[in-house]
């Protein structure tokens, strides 16, 4: 096939004027659809690759291996004992249990209070009030992590504010937990539910509510048949966010965690002398957000994200 | 609790990821080959032939808190800047909390200094991450307390790998307002009935385990522990078992000192285990925490300052060993700190005239139960050959799986 450029009409019998070099390029491109696919694609997909499924790839690898007792060195022969030990070890399978737990708890907290917020937020405050009020939700995201967490981490000591005020109702404080990290992780991710919830909220039309007005129904079939279903998958999207950031977050329950850990410390804690377990305990949180994933593309949720 | 201070956990902390990134990368394949071919000659390549000369360059240094201070935790502490301004090496200073941390941030290969306990010096040895040094090339060398030459951990077959920096032992932490007189046994960090249930806290380390293997000496004898480094299996489910013991005691495991010190501080922690530095750092404004070596004996560190294999700044380096090991210099860290210097000249200029008096310097009794930090192997290090005992990587599961129950 010849397809030349109308722009360049060859004179007959004289020889056709070199193209420059940017010209010859457009003309080769377009005459090959690979090579234009392959050069959209090329950025995007090494980054996808080499960032994201190689490093993965290796941790799957690394985690058969075995390491030289004293120097930490790797030992490249493929084995199982490091999921044995993990799966022999009940200490190992109780952290993944609680570190499951503590992610789904923070993401329940996350929800419900992201639920009124974001109804508030996207339908009862003046328009002209809203992205004020987004503002403010997203505020906490611009302070580094580590300073929102030691201050929380003064906030819940046994003698600071939180046990002066729940003393007042007479209540004794909480101090150093599960519960903290929970409290704590919830602060942490709260806009990233908070977020998807309120565009959901912000784009169902108002019509919706009217009608079911008009149908009789009152403001808790409302919410549950009319409104929960339109903003189910927000809340889906929201959760993926406040699970996986809670399943490897290992420096709150460091702080506020008193003598418990999750996860991510047993692979802090192995790392470095035993490199292969601590990415044998690594891929458990993958297969845990595999699973998650899995789950939640069924609701359509990954439409909204 | 200072300022500056948290920002340098949070530099801590984000170093942690960035190691987290970098520990894939490029330097491990070829410090495996070169272990797989290496022979007799010393390990981590030839020392140095010197001499040190002027160049400059940047100058990474790993240390311990306390011991690289360039005034930004008190500006009144600072030996980083008179060593730049002399030398023209630009310092880039980074602390961590363990020695395993710094095993990690070194493996990555962006350190040219470190300041290593026992119990990761031999690890960076035979891990050919670091080399020989030429002494010859370290002047101040010569002062160096004689005692702390030529030891397990700061050289191997005769070769030293890196100059003595000072030592201590891990005390036994107590708040002045529960224990007006000083304890004399570390019964109330072990023991289920003690009257401080709940407000103790140890160390965040593998290592600690030792600690409790000290502990076992004392009042297990039967179980015949020689050196707290060296367990074998049924020694070393004695010392576990002593750790869930503990654990209902326990307020918080720390992992770096300003936690430490506002649970000390707070009243939430009566007593731990640690360092002078937390009580100098927690007793900035009052005198509220104490410091003593029980009767039972502690573990303790002596560190050594060590050089990277192939470091592009060989000269800023060894300046920066010989530096840190100056009489003036090791008199500034070791009181700082809180701990003996290795310059046996520092003891005539520390502030406090006292300080190698009451560090015990060059007191050899003092030491002698005082169980340096080092790395546990399969091979006893107390000489047994009829038994294995527990190598490292296994204290270091087992502590995960003890602090994960």
């Amino acid at each position: 096939m010849t397809v030349t450029s109308p722009t360049v009409p060859a004179p007959s019998g004289a020889p056709a004027p070199s193209p420059g070099p940017v010209r010859a390029a457009q003309t080769w491109l377009y005459r090959r659809v690979w090579a234009r696919l392959a050069a959209l694609l090329a950025l995007p997909l090494t980054w996808l690759v080499l960032i994201y499924l190689v490093p993965l790839a290796l941790l799957f690898v690394t985690a058969l291996w075995t390491t030289d007792s004293f120097t930490g060195l790797l030992v490249r022969e493929v084995s199982l004992d490091n999921y044995r030990e993990i799966l022999t070890e009940p200490a190992f399978l109780l952290t993944v249990l609680r570190t499951v737990l503590v992610a789904a708890a923070v993401t329940v907290a996350c929800g419900l209070i992201a639920l009124p917020m974001g109804f508030f937020m996207s339908r009862v405050a003046s328009p002209r009030w809203r992205p004020l009020l987004l503002a403010l939700v997203l505020t906490p995201l611009w302070a580094a992590y580590l300073v929102k967490v030691y201050a929380w981490r003064t906030i819940l000591s046994p003698s600071g504010p939180a046990a002066d005020v729940l003393g007042w109702v007479g209540l004794s404080p909480p101090g150093y937990g599960l519960g903290a990290v929970v409290v704590v992780l919830t602060y942490l991710w709260l806009p990233y539910m908070i977020l998807p919830v309120y565009t959901a909220l912000s784009a169902m039309p108002e019509s919706l509510v009217d009608a079911a007005a008009d149908l009789g129904a009152r403001p808790w079939r409302t919410f549950r048949d009319v409104m929960l279903p339109v903003i189910w998958p927000a809340l889906v999207a929201g959760s993926v966010f406040t699970f996986s950031l809670s399943l490897g977050d290992y420096i709150t329950v460091q702080l506020v965690g008193g003598t418990r850990q999750m996860l991510g410390n047993v692979v802090y804690q192995n790392f470095s002398v035993n490199l292969p377990f601590a990415a044998a305990m690594a891929t458990l949180p993958v297969v845990v957000m595999v699973g998650y994933l899995l789950a939640v593309r069924r609701t359509g949720a990954l439409e909204n994200l | 609790m200072s300022h500056p201070r948290l920002l340098k956990m949070a530099a801590l902390a984000s170093g942690v990821a960035l190691l987290a990134a970098a520990c894939g990368g490029g330097d491990s394949g070829g410090e495996e080959a070169t272990q797989a071919a290496g022979g007799e000659p010393a390990l981590g390549g030839e020392p140095y032939p010197g001499p040190v000369g002027d160049e400059t360059g940047t100058l990474n240094v790993l240390a311990w808190p306390g011991y690289a201070e360039d005034g930004s935790t008190d500006p009144a502490v600072d030996w980083v800047t008179p060593f730049e301004e002399e030398t023209g090496c630009e310092v880039n200073v980074k602390v961590f909390a363990t020695s395993n941390e710094a095993v990690q941030l070194f493996q990555t290969g962006q350190y040219d200094v470190v300041s290593a306990s026992g119990d990761a010096s031999l690890r960076l040895v035979y891990g050919e991450l670091v080399q020989p040094v030429n002494l010859d090339l370290i002047p101040n060398y010569a002062d160096v307390i004689d005692e702390l030459k030529d030891q397990p951990w700061n050289s191997v077959d005769g070769v030293n790998y890196g100059v003595p920096h000072g030592r201590g032992a891990n005390l036994l932490l107590y708040t002045l307002a529960e224990y007006p007189e000083s304890p004399t046994s570390w019964a109330d960090m072990w023991e289920s009935d003690s009257p401080i249930a709940g407000q103790v806290s140890p160390y965040d380390d593998a290592i600690y385990i030792a600690d409790a293997a000290v502990y076992l000496m004392a009042t297990q004898p039967d179980l015949g522990i020689e050196n707290p480094y060296a367990l074998d299996q049924e020694q070393f489910d004695a010392a576990i078992a002593l750790l869930e013991q503990q654990k209902p005691l326990v307020s918080e495991y720390w992992g770096d000192v300003v936690k430490q010190g506002q649970g000390l501080a707070a009243g939430t922690t009566l007593q731990s285990q640690g360092w002078q530095l937390t009580a100098n750092l927690a007793n900035g404004d009052a005198e509220v925490v104490g410091t003593t070596k029980p009767e039972e004996g502690a573990t303790g560190w002596s560190d050594t300052w060590m050089i990277k294999k192939d470091t592009e700044v060989v000269d800023c380096a060894y300046k920066w060993l010989d530096h840190v090991i100056s009489p003036e210099v090791n008199a500034q860290i070791a009181e700082w700190f809180g701990e003996a210097p290795a310059n046996e000249k520092s003891c005539d200029l520390t502030e406090n005239p006292d300080h190698c008096t009451l560090f015990h310097a060059q007191e050899s009794d003092y030491w002698d139960n005082v169980y340096y930090w080092t790395t546990p192997t399969e091979q006893c290090l107390d000489g047994r050959t009829d038994v294995t005992c527990v190598a490292y990587d296994e204290w270091v599961q087992a502590w995960s799986a003890l602090r994960s129950g």
